[in-house]
């Protein structure tokens, strides 16, 4: 077996493009569910609006990547605004149920015969971020230690991150301020929040589209680190791993979505080349190498069901905190 | 107790013994507020004043529709009808947040302590106008810093003031049940209202905190907040409030003071029945007095 492979493999890919897509979505996520309680479970869609907007205003409307995305950003807000006006003044569940469908809604429009011409159906859009790569300062691939990136790869997973501290900035700022003490309570009991002065609705409202608006920077990475952007990239899986990184690193903590997408990863990846090489070496005979692909979905779920019964508050949470009875 | 304050509770010595009754300087008046429940018509208050500067009670059996009327009151729940104005303002459809902001701040009958957040931060959440509740200024702590330091102080006098001192640090879902009422009472304050309209105050409280609780809400008059609060205690009710509405089936039956209205026989009525003081073989001859209606 070759384990120096197997671990390469898993370090690129615990620091790799993916994991910099969950950690961002997660980011959002943990704005509007970790801090403020709101159930989104349609972060795809954000990221999808993103990733669409930048794509068709390169591609369709053949805009610069800088006006793409804007127009990116601004279908996240708007989207948030759509989910969050008829929802937010109502209870809970009724956002976590409109937030699911219209993500479904989205993904199925996008990839419609109606609309091949601008959105390219279940081809999607391809190969329309050459301006990005034209910004590449990295000339070729880099190798350090176990992880190896080619020049591209280097080039959007440095940006990446980049956007990731920053992201994780902004939210360590406002989770300090007074505005993330409001948010913090309203996750905590909403009529006590409205009955000492403050609009629950307008600040439900813009962690709404905070967290949209960060998690629409996932899309962005996504579409340009593919060269691609595929419908069915932004289904329902999308939104569910992003809460699995967000609980497995720990909500409402700062550096959870960081910690829990690393994780997540090194770890999916880990499973997948270390059974892939078992097997391909005749260590393993019982299963064969088309069936790591399930194999490993259910071994990293019975990591999760361990993690959740024997750690609940995630990797970083903070038991006594959760322990807290909510009333 | 300040003179300036005085005599505003005196004056309602003056004042006659009727439900519905209007007084001197009132700060809150309520006019024909009707809420239904289907078929059952839960508030139905023809006319209610309360007197600016004093504590009243408001009391009556279970179902009597208090609680009902304090959401309406507040906002958290919309009547079927009805007006009602605070120092002067018209507040019916008026959202919650915003009755608060104008100065009437209520606490829940289940208190609400904000239990993942501290002592300290559920009080300074209770300051208005604060700049770093911007969702821009936020990222800027400059912009706020100064104002928070200020909310801080003061919070920390009023957590004193409540004997609370030195749990600010700790998370309020560690309080036991007494001192959560104490931290709801005390960051009510610090909206720094008008008028606090306190839920059962006594709810769930240690009885061996009862009196210094009663104190604090003394206290809270004697700032010149106006108290208004639902209370099942009669005890309580007798010691701390000038003024007493009773409601019963939704509807005010009676007001005065304290002593004076517990005497009342429309009260006494309301809580033990119509027939509690006669004879069982009276009311049995009531009963066989109308034979036609067997």
């Amino acid at each position: 077996m070759d384990w120096s492979n197997v671990f390469s493999q898993a370090f690129t890919q615990g620091i790799g493009v993916q994991a910099v897509i969950f950690a961002i979505a997660a980011i959002g996520l943990n704005v509007q569910f970790g801090y403020t309680g709101l159930l989104n479970f349609g972060q795809a869609a954000f990221l999808a609006v993103a990733a669409y907007g930048l794509g068709v205003s390169i591609a369709f409307a053949g805009l610069s990547i800088w006006v793409g995305l804007l127009i990116g950003i601004a279908a996240a807000v708007l989207l948030a605004l759509l989910l969050g006006i008829p929802t937010l003044r109502l209870r809970a569940d009724y956002l976590a149920i409109v937030t699911i469908a219209a993500a479904e809604i989205l993904r199925l429009v996008f990839r419609s015969v109606t609309f091949n011409p601008v959105f390219g159906g279940s081809d999607g859009i391809n190969r329309f971020a050459d301006d990005f790569y034209a910004l590449n300062p990295f000339s070729a691939g880099v190798k350090i230690g176990p992880i190896d990136f080619s020049a591209n790869d280097m080039w959007i997973v440095v940006v990446g991150w980049v956007l990731v501290a920053f992201l994780s900035l902004l939210v360590f700022l406002m989770m300090r301020s007074p505005w993330g003490r409001v948010i913090k309570a309203i996750r905590e009991d909403e009529d006590a929040v409205r009955s000492l002065g403050k609009s629950v609705y307008a600040y439900k409202m813009q962690a709404l589209i905070i967290g949209g608006v960060m998690g629409c920077f996932g899309g962005f990475v996504a579409a340009i680190a593919l060269q691609s952007i595929q419908p069915d990239y932004y289904g329902t899986e999308l939104t569910f791993y992003a809460y699995a990184v967000l609980i497995l690193g720990g909500a409402a903590r700062v550096l959870g979505p960081i910690v829990g997408s690393v994780v997540f990863w090194f770890m999916l990846v880990f499973i997948d080349s270390a059974l892939s090489n078992a097997v391909s070496s005749g260590a393993i005979t019982f299963i064969q190498s088309t069936q790591v692909g399930q194999i490993r979905y259910w071994i990293l779920g019975l990591a999760l069901m361990l993690l959740m019964i024997y750690r609940p508050q995630g990797i970083l949470g903070d038991k006594k905190e959760l322990s807290l009875d909510a009333r | 107790m300040p003179d300036d304050l005085k005599h505003l509770v005196d004056a309602l010595q003056t004042v006659p013994q009727e439900a519905g009754v209007p007084k001197p300087d009132p700060i809150l008046v309520a006019d024909g507020v009707r809420r239904h429940f289907g078929g059952l018509t839960a508030v139905d208050v023809d006319h209610v004043e309360i007197q600016r500067g004093t504590i009243t009670a408001l009391i009556g059996p279970n179902g009597a529709g208090k609680t009902t009327f304090f959401n309406l009151l507040t906002g958290f729940d919309k009547p079927n009808e009805g007006q009602w104005t605070f120092e002067g303002r018209q507040l019916a459809g008026v959202r919650p947040h915003k009755v608060a902001q104008y100065g009437m701040v209520r606490t829940f009958q289940l208190t609400k302590a904000l239990s993942r957040l501290t002592v300290m931060e559920n009080m300074r959440l209770g300051a208005q106008d604060q700049r770093g509740e911007k969702l821009f200024a936020s990222i800027f702590p400059f912009l706020w810093r100064k104002q928070e330091d200020e909310i801080s102080e003061r919070a920390l006098r009023l957590l004193a003031s409540f004997n609370l001192d030195q749990k600010q640090d700790d998370m309020a879902g560690s309080l036991s049940g007494g001192q959560r009422k104490l931290l709801e009472m005390a960051r009510a304050l610090m909206v720094e209202p008008d008028m606090v309209m306190l839920d059962e105050p006594m709810a769930g409280v240690n009885p061996a905190l009862t009196q210094s609780l009663l104190d604090h809400i003394r206290q809270v008059r004697d700032r010149g907040t106006t108290v208004l609060f639902v209370e099942h205690d009669m005890d309580m009710v007798r010691d701390i409030s000038d003024w007493v509405v009773v409601m019963s089936q939704g509807r005010v039956i009676a007001e005065g003071p304290p002593h004076d209205v517990m005497s009342n026989e429309a009260v006494i009525d309301a809580y033990l029945g119509v027939h509690h003081d006669r004879p069982l073989t009276d009311t049995g001859e009531a009963l066989t007095a109308h034979p036609e209606e067997a």
